[in-house]
């Protein structure tokens, strides 16, 4: 088992005769991945990678039975892309591409809710189930197939975690980046919900970053419910305030968003939290072993 | 992006959001004009930096008469701006704002915020104006009224009317606050605000509602369709490093410390700017080149980090994934002869092709110390900067 994507997932890759949208889809395919078609509109009939494109996600779901789609088309055109995807029944939709504005991203959830899509993203590396199934940017040889399911809020420092996971004899079940922008498709607590009827899934590592309250509420929500342990590291502990780090999300403002209130809020849920980076793969297999 | 108050007013102004008469001046010639044309006798004189607390550190003053208007602004302008919100350096004040004084009765709180929660943007308004907002969500929260605005929908005048009711508006105030509340909900709509906030909006002697001061971010990922926002951008507010980082399209932030950090990704940049500071040293900055970096955007990195006179280490991160580990290396090698590297320096690869990365680095020649974990890179730069 594994949550939202697995060995029988379809997938159809939105903009994939872009330059982005071609190298990620190659090296979803070399990983194993079902890529069944691509879609650019106005370039249907054509071939790519093997694949057919279409010219709708419409069109796509019903030649291809397509289930998952994931996202490259650029920012000004992705909220669009989204939107087309749920409207076309796709169940899981992976929003890879950075800077869409917050104000599309409202529209799009708007958008989706009534039609029960499922949202990954946007600005988010992706999902993968290490050994079936990779919808994403991420390097699929550092992940192995295993115990430990990992939500994140950033792309490089999730590669980071699962390396030093993989190399402390640890594999994941299914890890997903959830994207380091302010309004998004699933957040942590939709994610732990999932990992905890997973029955592959024994530990749970949750990676966050400075602003918003998505790790309190989070820590909350596992201090009320969580039967499996939650590993944490929060990133930002020496971020200055009003600066904005990197993700469009990533700010300290008005004195919230901390990384030092959200790893209280996590300790006092239960959630061990590694404070050193370095040490998070050895921490959680020593806790595990134990 | 920020705007200054004055580019924030006429925004105001063409939501039809009542703000003062002003003008804006940089010497205190056109000051003392300025206040000549606007009339009365008394008037504001305010600082135009992108930073909060202004009164607090001298931008601000009330002054009697149009010669007494100049003379505030030769004060204020060319002065060096500390407040909280500007770092202990300041900010060098090139604008002044001149405007006619206000007839204050009661000062109000009124702000759109980015509603990360909700998803949507929400309408914030408190009668406790003038104060730090913080504090008073903090000890007093019931004097803090909001109003969602879900996206396609309009701000309702119920809606705003509960929000003026809270704050205690009434009579003639109460129609034109609706008004008012629906141009401010509104403009962060159209012009995709991240922020609009009005503190003080003033309750006049006369009972109507004027907007004292504005302050407006707005949703970087949405400039590029809105020319007219972009055009207001101050270059001169933004630290001369950042700017050049900005153009090579490269995320830098500087800090206070002596360790420059080059990263891929903005999440690993972070964790290894924690890394640095619990091994005991202090971060120079923030730089993350990209999840997938090139060569010349390392090489750009480089010179980035070089151009802070008070770096004394460098530590680059890079986790290779799709950017394999061969080509950073070589980028490093290249761009390290090229800006005459004299510097320690320490780097820390892992990931994709990491065996020929490092040989690379090995067989370069240049004095590189090379970690294999974060926190054995963490550990060597603390070194290094002790024996240097």
């Amino acid at each position: 088992m594994s949550i939202l994507v697995n060995k029988n997932s379809r997938i159809v890759v939105q903009g994939l005769t872009g330059k982005e949208g071609m190298f990620h889809a190659e090296k979803m395919i070399e990983y194993g991945s079902k890529v069944v078609g691509g879609v650019t509109p106005g370039k249907a009939g054509q071939e790519v990678l093997g694949v057919p494109i279409f010219n709708t996600v419409g069109d796509a779901v019903k030649e291809t039975g397509a289930d998952v789609s994931v996202i490259f088309v650029p920012a000004a055109f992705a909220a669009d892309a989204i939107c087309e995807a749920s409207e076309a029944g796709v169940k899981l939709v992976v929003a890879i591409t950075e800077h869409i504005p917050a104000r599309d991203m409202m529209l799009v959830k708007n958008f989706i809710a009534p039609r029960g899509t499922l949202l990954i993203g946007p600005n988010c590396p992706g999902i993968i189930t290490p050994g079936e199934c990779k919808v994403g940017i991420m390097p699929g040889y550092i992940h192995t197939p295993g115990k430990v399911g990992l939500i994140s809020r950033s792309g490089t420092l999730t590669y980071e975690v699962v390396a030093q996971l993989t190399a402390a004899g640890l594999g994941q079940s299914t890890c997903i980046g959830i994207g380091g922008d302010p309004i998004k498709g699933l957040d942590f607590i939709d994610l732990l919900k999932m990992f905890a009827k997973d029955p592959q899934t024994e530990a749970v590592a949750m990676i966050g970053e400075i602003g918003g309250d998505a790790e309190e509420k989070a820590a909350a929500y596992i201090k009320a419910n969580y039967q499996k342990p939650v590993f944490g590291f929060v990133a930002g502990l020496t971020a200055p305030p009003g600066k904005r780090m990197g993700h469009a999300g990533a700010i300290i403002s008005g004195g919230k968003g901390k990384a030092s209130d959200k790893i209280e809020a996590m300790e006092a849920a239960g959630i061990t939290v590694i404070r050193a980076l370095g040490e998070f793969g050895s921490s959680v297999a020593n806790a595990l072993k134990a | 992006m920020n705007v200054h108050e004055y580019q924030a007013k006429a925004l105001f102004k063409q939501y039809g959001i009542p703000v003062p008469d002003g003008r804006l001046a940089t010497t205190q010639a056109e000051a003392l004009e300025a206040a000549r044309e606007l009339g009365g006798d008394a008037f504001v004189v305010k600082a135009q930096v992108h930073a909060g607390g202004r009164g607090k550190g001298g931008g601000v003053k009330v002054v009697k008469g149009a010669e007494a208007a100049g003379a505030a602004a030769k004060e204020i302008l060319g002065m060096t701006l500390v407040t909280h919100q500007t770092g202990p350096e300041g900010k060098l004040v090139r604008r002044a704002w001149v405007e006619k004084a206000t007839d204050i009765a009661r000062e109000l709180y009124l702000a759109v915020v980015l509603d990360r929660g909700n998803e949507c943007y929400t309408l914030m308004a408190s009668p406790a104006g003038g104060m730090d907002i913080e504090a008073v969500a903090a000890e007093t929260p019931e004097l803090i009224f909001t109003a969602q605005i879900k996206p396609g929908q309009p701000l309702w005048d119920f809606q705003a009317r509960n929000l003026l009711f809270g704050c205690g508006v009434a009579g003639a105030g109460l129609r034109q606050g609706v008004g008012l509340l629906q141009g401010l909900a509104r403009l962060a709509w159209e012009k995709d605000a991240s922020l609009v906030e009005v503190n003080p909006l003033v309750v006049t002697a006369e009972g109507s509602l004027i907007a004292l001061d504005a302050k407006i971010n707005f949703d970087d990922s949405a400039l590029k369709r809105h020319p007219d926002i972009a055009a207001l951008e101050d270059p001169e507010e933004t630290d001369p490093l950042e700017r050049r980082a900005q153009g090579y399209g490269l995320n830098y932030i500087r800090l206070g410390g002596n360790v420059g950090t080059m990263v891929n990704g903005a999440g690993l940049a972070m964790a290894t700017m924690d890394v640095i500071k619990m091994a005991g040293a202090e971060p120079a900055n923030f730089l993350d080149v990209g999840g997938g970096a090139s060569e010349e955007m390392v090489a750009n990195g480089f010179e980035i980090i070089l151009g802070d006179p008070n770096v004394k280490a460098i530590l680059i991160n890079i986790f290779g994934g799709i950017l394999r580990c061969d080509v950073l290396a070589s980028g490093v090698v290249g761009a390290a002869k090229k800006v005459k590297l004299n510097v320690p320096l320490v780097v820390r690869l892992e990931g994709t092709n990491v065996d020929e990365g490092r040989k690379i680095l090995a067989n370069s020649g240049l004095a590189f110390e090379v970690a294999s974990s974060m926190s054995e890179a963490a550990t060597k730069i603390a070194q290094v900067l002790k024996a240097a």
